[in-house]
């Protein structure tokens, strides 16, 4: 193998698992240094920078970070990282004082959001400071979108959705409420600089059975009637209820009605349990609530009796799978009746334009979904950016994010009429953590802790109001616990090999046997070759330029480090050491700075 | 050295041996020697063997003098017997030890200094009883622990941290072995692995007195440039004449020899030691032409390395002492003392 390129900010920003896996790349392990030294309120600040939202998604967010927290593959849990994150949102401090400025004179280009919901709410944080006039139309009452509607208030309370919202509307941003976008030839016949579309995927699917229509009084759709429950059009459903779908929606339908009066409610799912579209915690959170879920069961028919919805049919299925875990085959061995007083169809939602009118240079799919660049969010139309579940369907809040980060970048290069795929690099800093001959400026002890489990409020008590917020928040003492399971990972091993004299030391102390010295090879035949297995291939080879006494190579396997240091202890000539890698993202704000630098330059 | 030990958590994917150990049940206590230092490598690949041997840990007596190289029992097989005793005397604590057990495995770990100045008497003695034991010499050519003191082995020439230049010239372990009838003698690195843990294991199961003289370097007083016992220049004079390759009793010899240049040992136990000859002239079963070899490779500036000399069908001490089969620890008190009717009996014939 060619010897790595650490000066490439991937290789080592793979490293760091949580934040690589994170859409808005945010720094999880400085924040959760953060809060290990009870800095809460700096803490917060490093989220919002990234992920604009700390407090909604310290509660609700999907968390790709976890499954892919290294502590998970080294142990069994990983690091409880967005329990640790509403800790930050929680006990944060004052922090409006450390906002960006927003200048008192415009620079005269207005901005058309539409939609209140998050990637919106990110393009006006990143653009308002910038001195951009955002408007944003909200067809509803309120601003947040899905957020609000479709994530029932015992998960996430409408007051902190407020606060996180009206910080951004403080920046200038214009909210328009109660006025829905009916026409895109119309919008951009008006006066805007740009136009960006966060509506989301706002069209719940149907399920057209026999029995539909006539039952359709006791049918409803997953995403709608969770925004009528929201806003309390809704507030009784029947003693059984089944839910139709397994997705993140569906455990929402069911929860909401058991706080609507059902006592007997039913998640049906086609297929078996590893083919669940819902996160593991929301699964656990329902049943925890006594939700059944049945597996197997695909819907056949809505039955009627008297003209009212009295239960449905099912296929029972029967499936074989392979030791990928892919499905070869199915096969009905038999049907079974289910009663039923409602049905909530939970099984996915889509994008709908009905109000894009075509001819307007916004080219759409085979689909109906409009063409949108991944990189810059920009329509076919230039001026036209669309980001959030409106750009390439359902994801989730963080995606939402990231995009609008990246639609603003884009807006603004856009306005200022510069080239929107001429994007700022990301880049990275690497900074010695080496203070005294043994001594590192981070707690480098592995800590063997187990996962802290967060507090529920009662199983009786939870019920007695629909927004009675659930989780109760780690306590101080499950935070001081959590903060230590946390790896480390963005402070990296960075090996000198000029500086080897290959003494095997950071070999033998290795914990997890990452190290090895051997003879140089193609990748496939190196991972053969190592002092413990490295089937992860996932997870990167660091491999050095040959050394100096024997030409060896020094192989590292980033897979199970767990960033003790041990290595750099070790080492008597200081080849390895400890370093802080800090990524910077480029956000609109920097596309500024570095504007401005140039047109400085060329003046 | 480090200020914390080595965290518990170990690689999931970490093979176990035949009796449900991994390669972390074979490790000891934190090593607080010198970051770098050799010794932590010649540590690390005892572990190594003893882990692939699948050698019960409480089977083991762990036994060293003085010096560097003596703390280092502590650094692995924790769950083992161990005794530190009195500088150079290691020898003579671990005859006592194994005239009492027989049945336990005896690792002794020693220096320079402690084997070949103030032990020097009993390193040959032991030799001479041919001691059933793997005694390890951590050779770095200087007294580590009293600020790099020329040792006894320090080569002539060989100039120390701050300039002296040694005039005397060394003795040499290998050589002294076999000139004291020593059954097993190999010299290796602490920087190769791949030909130390073979040896190790190849050591542990010799019956007699097996001996490892390992180059080891000292980071801290002799790595420097000048000096013949530093990791640059142990690397450039280092001439491995014999690889070895341990095979245990039963298992199949898997890799293809090229037949004239191997030659396969059988051991005691019945495992095989199976040795690669790099110098096709040298024959490691003829002691003096092992010896001739050896020096005229030494006054060359090479260390040659790998399995020396080995003579498997000498009579280890209890052989030559014509002792009991069964440990002496496992006799009974009556039947180990006769008591005072059979005295004047015993007496009698020396009268």
């Amino acid at each position: 193998m060619k010897p790595t390129d650490t000066s490439d900010p991937e290789y080592f920003h793979r490293v760091v698992d949580c934040q690589w896996a994170c859409p808005a790349h945010t720094d999880v392990p400085e924040y959760i240094r953060l809060i290990a030294q009870g800095e809460f309120t700096d803490a917060y600040m490093v989220n919002r920078e990234s992920n604009v939202f700390p407090g909604i998604l310290g509660r609700v967010c999907d968390r790709p970070c976890e499954p892919a927290c290294r502590r998970g593959r080294v142990e069994d849990k990983p690091v409880a990282i967005c329990r640790l994150k509403r800790v930050a949102a929680d006990l944060k401090g004052e922090f409006r004082d450390r906002l960006p400025v927003i200048p008192d004179i415009s620079n005269g280009k207005r901005v058309a959001c539409i939609g209140a919901g998050p990637a919106s709410l990110t393009v006006a944080n990143d653009l308002a400071p910038l001195g951009y006039q955002v408007t944003i139309f909200e067809a509803l009452s309120t601003p947040g979108g899905l957020m609000r509607t479709n994530i029932p208030a015992f998960r996430l309370p409408g007051d902190i959705l407020d606060s996180e919202i009206d910080v951004i509307l403080d920046m200038g941003v214009e909210l328009k409420l109660g006025h829905r976008i009916d026409s895109m030839a119309a919008l951009l016949g008006e006066d805007w600089d740009a136009v960006f579309v966060g509506s989301g995927a706002p069209r719940g699917k149907d399920l057209q059975l026999p029995g539909r229509e006539e039952a359709s009084a006791n049918i409803h759709i997953g995403i709608d009637w969770l925004e009528s429950v929201a806003f309390e059009h809704v507030k009784e459903i029947g003693e059984k209820v089944l839910i139709i779908g397994v997705g993140n929606t569906a455990m929402d339908c069911c929860r909401s009605s058991l706080r609507l009066g059902s006592s007997d409610v039913k998640v049906m799912a086609r297929k078996p349990r590893d083919f669940f579209k819902a996160s593991d915690w929301e699964l656990e959170d329902a049943e925890e609530e006594n939700v059944e879920i049945v597996v197997n069961h695909s819907p056949k028919e809505f039955v009627l009796e008297d003209g009212r919805l009295v239960g449905m049919n099912f296929d029972q299925m029967e499936y074989q799978v392979d030791d990928d875990g892919r499905i070869t085959d199915q096969r009905v061995i038999g049907e079974r009746f289910i009663p039923a007083d409602d049905v909530v169809l939970a099984i996915g939602q889509d994008n709908a334009f009905p109000w894009i009118e075509r001819g307007l240079g916004i080219e759409f799919d085979k689909w109906d979904v409009p063409l949108v660049d991944e990189t810059t969010f920009q329509a076919t139309r230039p001026g036209v950016f669309f980001g959030g579940d409106s750009a390439f369907g359902p994801k989730n809040i963080i995606w939402a994010v990231e995009h609008g980060h990246q639609a603003a970048v884009s807006i603004h290069k856009y306005c200022q009429g510069e080239d929107v795929f001429g994007r700022l690099p990301v880049t990275m800093n690497l900074s010695s953590r080496k203070m005294g001959i043994h001594e590192w400026s981070y707690k480098n002890d592995y800590n063997p802790l187990e996962r802290r489990l967060m507090p529920h409020v009662g199983l009786t008590e939870r019920f007695r109001k629909l927004n009675i917020e659930v989780e109760l928040g780690f306590s101080i003492e499950q935070t001081e616990t959590e903060v230590q399971r946390c790896l480390n990972c963005d402070i990296q091993t960075a090996f000198t090999d000029q500086l080897c004299i290959e003494c095997d030391a950071c070999i033998d102390i290795c914990p997890t046997d990452c190290l090895t010295i051997t003879g140089n090879g193609p990748e496939e035949d190196l991972r053969q070759r190592l002092k413990a297995p490295a089937d992860n291939t996932d997870q990167s080879l660091f491999v050095s330029g040959p050394l100096k006494h024997t030409a060896r190579v020094m192989v590292k396997d980033e897979n199970l480090c767990v960033h003790c240091g041990l290595c750099a202890e070790r080492c008597p000539t200081a080849a390895w050491d400890m370093q802080k890698s800090r990524f910077s993202f480029p956000y609109a704000t920097d596309e500024d700075e570095a504007c401005r630098r140039r047109n400085l330059r060329s003046a | 050295m480090s200020y914390r030990p080595k965290p518990r958590i170990a690689h999931p994917g970490l093979k176990k041996n035949a009796l449900g150990l991994t390669r972390r049940d074979y490790e000891g206590g934190m090593s607080t020697l010198c970051a770098g230092c050799g010794h932590d490598s010649i540590t690390a690949a005892i572990i190594q063997a003893c882990f692939e041997l699948a050698v019960e840990p409480h089977r083991v007596a762990k036994v060293s003098g003085i010096g560097c190289s003596s703390k280092t029992p502590a650094y692995f097989l924790s769950a083992s017997h161990g005794f530190n005793s009195v500088h150079g005397r290691m020898p003579a604590v671990a005859t006592g030890a194994n005239a009492a057990n027989r049945d336990l495995s005896y690792i002794g770990v020693s220096g320079d200094g402690d084997s070949l100045s103030i032990g020097l008497g009993q390193f040959c003695h032991a030799m001479r009883r041919n001691l059933d034991m793997l005694y390890l010499i951590e050779n770095n050519g200087v007294y580590g622990l009293t600020k790099g003191q020329f040792s006894a082995s320090a080569d002539v020439g060989s100039k120390a941290k701050k300039g002296e230049v040694n005039e005397q010239p060394p003795i040499d372990p290998v050589l002294t072995a076999l000139a004291m009838g020593g059954t097993f003698v190999a010299r290796s690195f602490s920087g190769d692995k791949e030909q130390l843990v073979p040896l190790i294991k190849a050591g542990l199961r010799h019956k007699g007195f097996a001996l490892i003289d390992v180059l080891s370097p000292c980071v801290t007083f002799n790595d420097h440039e000048d000096s013949t016992k530093s990791y640059a220049y142990t690397r450039q004079h280092y001439s491995p004449a014999l690889e070895t390759d341990f095979v245990r009793p039963a298992e199949e010899i898997m890799a293809d020899y090229d037949a004239g240049a191997a030659m396969s040992i059988e051991l005691h136990d019945g495992s095989r030691i199976v040795l690669r000859k790099a110098a096709p002239d040298y024959d490691p079963q003829n002691r003096g032409n092992a010896f001739a070899y050896i020096k005229d490779k030494l006054r060359d500036s090479e260390f040659l390395t790998g399995l020396l000399y080995v003579e498997e069908t000498s009579r280890d001490m209890h052989a030559l002492s014509n002792t009991a089969v069964r440990p002496l620890v496992d006799i009974g008190w009556d039947e180990l003392c006769p008591g005072s009717s059979a005295l004047p009996g015993i007496l009698k014939r020396y009268r």
